[in-house]
């Protein structure tokens, strides 16, 4: 990559449900190897801040660059294709599918070059590739289950091993942990960090505990607009902060 | 789906009422209260153990479209059989005369289109029909009986459509096949009204009048049924609301 | 799903096909046509199926693209005279194009409007040919004995009014388009569209343009569809316009929930049996439809997984 710029960056970018400013003027820098977290209290306009940058949502104006290219326009499949890679807010996996066909489907997205691609049969490194992908994140092989079957912290794994078999170079989570019993969620944390050196990882977050633990720089919203942005330490430290997100 | 057949029964049972009794106005509230019947227990039997689940319930009331029609071929046969109109009398306008019977519909129609906005809107019916049509599972959370009215809505439209039935029949004789065309054209008149408006349907019907009116007196029937589904079709696809309605968003 | 699964699947349609194959020698010969034209039907069914069972979309408008077939292979040989191979390719060629088009279209609408849509488009459709009865004949359809060559294999010559010719062009045209089908639905493409039909909004968010997948799926299943039905003009000799009225667009739906939607067997158990229900109550009473209306209400509710649906539950997992 050439590119010494950020990997993604929104430039005035603003959103309005109606006569709702859900975000107003938003200017994100992300940095290529980060892990930046996106935190404030509900309704701050993080999940519409994400859903723009994922092309989930289209901005009432403003601008999205990633790697320096504008993607403002483009439609939300081809930012995958990009490498901008989404997970939900809630757990979202096709429970009435097998776990192999859940991973497969996020495995032979990158193979698909050609219109001719997509009819070719494929089961020999799919299978292959689908193993290396549950295995990357721990998760045991229970290939056969519907995936609707498996544990809710394994269902949370399930789809970290479709978004990281999409290979990604910006992984987005939406508040990852949300449900997660406490050692789940430490399982979580860690797989987080473990891919860290390959990805460039952007979470929107409650557990504060989690985002202190591991972002490396952290962003601050409140109704709709950045108000802070900084390292753990002075994001803690940051009075505003305090009275903005803990209410006080 | 089946709402087509439930104008055709209202026709068939005019006819079947007329001929025992002679009496239109027997008839007028007999055969609506037959096809309501009929709506009740199909919704009762077939649609609410689906739980009106979309794909299913057109399923279903396809095939109860084909069971009534097919019912009704074997009971009342093939041919097509006029009801004579109760009042014969013509209206003398400067340039033409026009039945007084067609004029009578008319009225009937929008005394009805009047009654049915008031249930709609000033009832408490009306405003659990409303509810439903928004949200089901929020209704039901605010104790609206979801499925009585899902039920008793069902019913009401059969008995409107039976109603129209039976005051077609002396316009048009009553025959087993007509409640497909009657199905269509409702289906393109409120598509183009706008789901759920009132005022759409009235305005998209005399609409619907007027294409098929000219074009076919200008060119054929045929042509004047194809802009209007062509017409039906492309306001699905480009203006989901209808040509009135409110856009969803 | 696993390589297994995928060889079991083509052997269990291999020997599907194969029984046909046999079966003839002891079918007299007066049933070889009522075969022929339920093989015809189960291709149609095939189309449809791929639509419904795989991507999702419940269309009622599919007599649009069978009637092309129909009318695009029967009036090639009716006015240009030319052989039935020919008039067989203009047919696949049309419904290909209609199927393009009417995707387009009507691919910006999803559950019951796309249902409606579909509808409207193939009423359009079939008052068009009544429209046009100069040319299409109309109801009354135009018959193509007289017009229609024989069919030349290399060199052989075979005529298509005789029976056994009949079994084995359906027979050989169900196989083509099973094996077509299979192939389709086990491919990335077929994966795809499964995922489609269980989530768009994720399947989008996985890296897949979902209306060129559903396109993809519209325009593969018109073109069966379409298939089914240049074959079946060319095989009975006859066009006309009541391959494009709604009951035409109904049968597909009941053939396949019959049969099991989402399943490659499921049709063409639902297309045999349905036909022999139907041909045999309408011997018996004219309101033999009634068997049609019967059936959808009975099929869905008590069994909307179809007959193949229930074995695949109950049994044989590995089911396509």
């Amino acid at each position: 990559m050439a590119t010494i710029g950020p990997l993604l960056q929104t430039e005035a970018l603003h959103k309005a449900f109606g006569g709702l400013q859900a975000v107003r003027g938003a200017d994100l820098r992300v940095d290529p190897g980060e892990i930046r977290a996106i935190i404030g209290p509900n309704g701050a306009g993080k999940t519409t801040l994400v859903g723009m940058i994922s092309g989930r949502i289209r901005p009432t104006s403003g601008r999205v660059l990633f790697s320096g290219r504008d993607i403002t326009a483009a439609p939300a499949h081809a930012r995958v294709a990009l490498g901008i890679v989404c997970t939900f807010q809630l757990t979202s996996i096709y429970g009435n599918l097998s776990v192999y066909a859940n991973v497969a489907l996020a495995v032979q997205r990158r193979w698909l070059r050609s219109a001719f691609d997509i009819l070719r049969p494929d089961d020999h490194w799919l299978a292959r590739d689908v193993h290396s992908a549950l295995e990357e994140v721990g998760l045991p092989a229970a290939w056969d289950l519907p995936a609707g079957a498996l544990p809710h912290g394994h269902q949370r794994l399930l789809e970290m091993a479709m978004a990281l078999a999409l290979r990604p170079r910006l992984l987005v989570l939406d508040e990852p942990t949300q449900g997660l019993a406490p050692d789940e969620s430490a399982a979580l944390t860690a797989l987080i960090r473990r891919i860290a050196d390959k990805v460039t990882v952007l979470l929107v977050e409650h557990n504060l505990e989690v985002v202190l633990g591991l972002s490396h720089r952290i962003t601050v919203m409140d109704r709709g607009s950045i108000v802070a942005e900084g390292t753990p330490g002075e994001i803690e430290a940051n009075p505003d902060v305090q009275r903005v997100y803990l209410g006080q | 789906m089946a709402h087509g057949e439930f104008y055709m029964l209202g026709a068939v049972g005019a006819w079947v009422v007329f001929q025992a009794t002679g009496s239109f106005l027997l008839a007028l509230v007999a055969a609506p209260a037959v096809a309501g019947a009929v709506a009740v227990a199909a919704d009762r039997f077939v649609l609410r153990p689906l739980r009106y689940a979309p794909g299913a319930t057109i399923v279903a009331t396809i095939g109860l479209l084909y069971i009534i029609q097919q019912a009704v071929l074997s009971l009342y046969g093939p041919e097509a059989r006029p009801v004579a109109a109760p009042v014969a009398f013509t209206v003398q306008f400067p340039w033409f005369g026009y039945s007084g019977y067609k004029l009578m519909v008319g009225g009937l129609a929008v005394l009805l289109l009047g009654a049915t906005w008031l249930v709609v809107n000033r009832t408490t019916l009306g405003l659990y029909m409303r509810a439903t049509q928004q949200d089901p599972q929020m209704a039901q959370a605010f104790g609206v009986p979801v499925d009585r009215v899902y039920a008793a809505t069902y019913a009401l439209g059969g008995v409107l459509a039976a109603f129209a039935g039976v005051l077609i029949v002396p316009v048009q004789q009553a025959h087993y096949l007509m409640g497909l065309d009657a199905l269509l054209l409702s289906f393109m008149v409120v598509i183009i009204g706008g789901l759920g408006s009132l005022k759409g349907t009235m305005v998209a019907a005399l609409l619907m009048g007027l294409i098929d009116g000219v074009v076919s007196v200008f060119f054929s029937p045929t042509l004047a049924r194809i802009v209007a589904s062509g017409l039906v079709a492309l306001v699905l696809v480009f203006r989901r609301g209808g040509l009135f309605g409110e856009q969803p968003v | 799903m696993t390589r297994g699964d995928g060889r079991r699947a083509l052997a269990l349609h291999l020997v599907i096909l194969l029984v046909l194959l046999i079966l003839q020698a002891f079918l007299p010969p007066f049933h070889h046509g009522m075969a022929a034209r339920i093989m015809v039907l189960a291709t149609y069914a095939v189309g449809y199926n791929l639509l419904l069972g795989y991507a999702g979309l419940m269309s009622l408008g599919h007599a649009m693209f069978f009637a092309t077939g129909v009318y695009g292979s029967g009036l090639t040989v009716y006015y240009l005279d030319l052989g039935p191979a020919e008039a067989f390719l203009v047919g696949i060629a049309a419904s290909i194009l209609v199927a393009a088009v009417v995707g387009l279209l009507t691919l910006r609408t999803t559950g019951v409007a796309f249902l409606i849509v579909t509808m409207m488009f193939a009423q359009v459709f079939y008052l068009s040919t009544l429209l046009s009865s100069r040319i299409t004949g109309g109801d009354q359809g135009l018959v193509l004995t007289g017009h229609l060559q024989p069919l030349r294999l290399g060199g052989l010559e075979l005529a298509l009014a005789d029976p056994g010719v009949k079994y084995n062009v359906a027979l050989a045209t169900l196989a083509a388009c099973l094996l077509v089908s299979l192939w389709l639905v086990r491919s990335p493409a077929g994966r795809v569209l499964v995922a489609i039909r269980e989530n768009e909004e994720r399947t989008r968010m996985l890296g897949y343009n979902t209306s060129a997948y559903r396109l993809l799926a519209l325009i593969a299943s018109g073109a069966i569809t379409g298939t089914a039905g240049a074959v079946y003009a060319l095989l009975f000799s006859y066009v006309g316009s009541t391959f494009a009225s709604i009951l035409y667009s109904i049968y597909p739906l009941l053939w396949v929930l019959l049969g099991g939607a989402g399943t490659t067997v499921g049709p063409l158990i639902g297309t045999g049996l349905m036909t022999y229900m139907v041909d045999a109550a309408s011997s018996l009473t004219s309101s033999y439809l009634l068997v049609v209306g019967l059936a959808l209400v009975v099929l869905v509710m008590k069994f909307p997984a179809g007959l193949a649906g229930a074995l695949r539950a109950r049994w044989w997992p590995w089911l396509p």
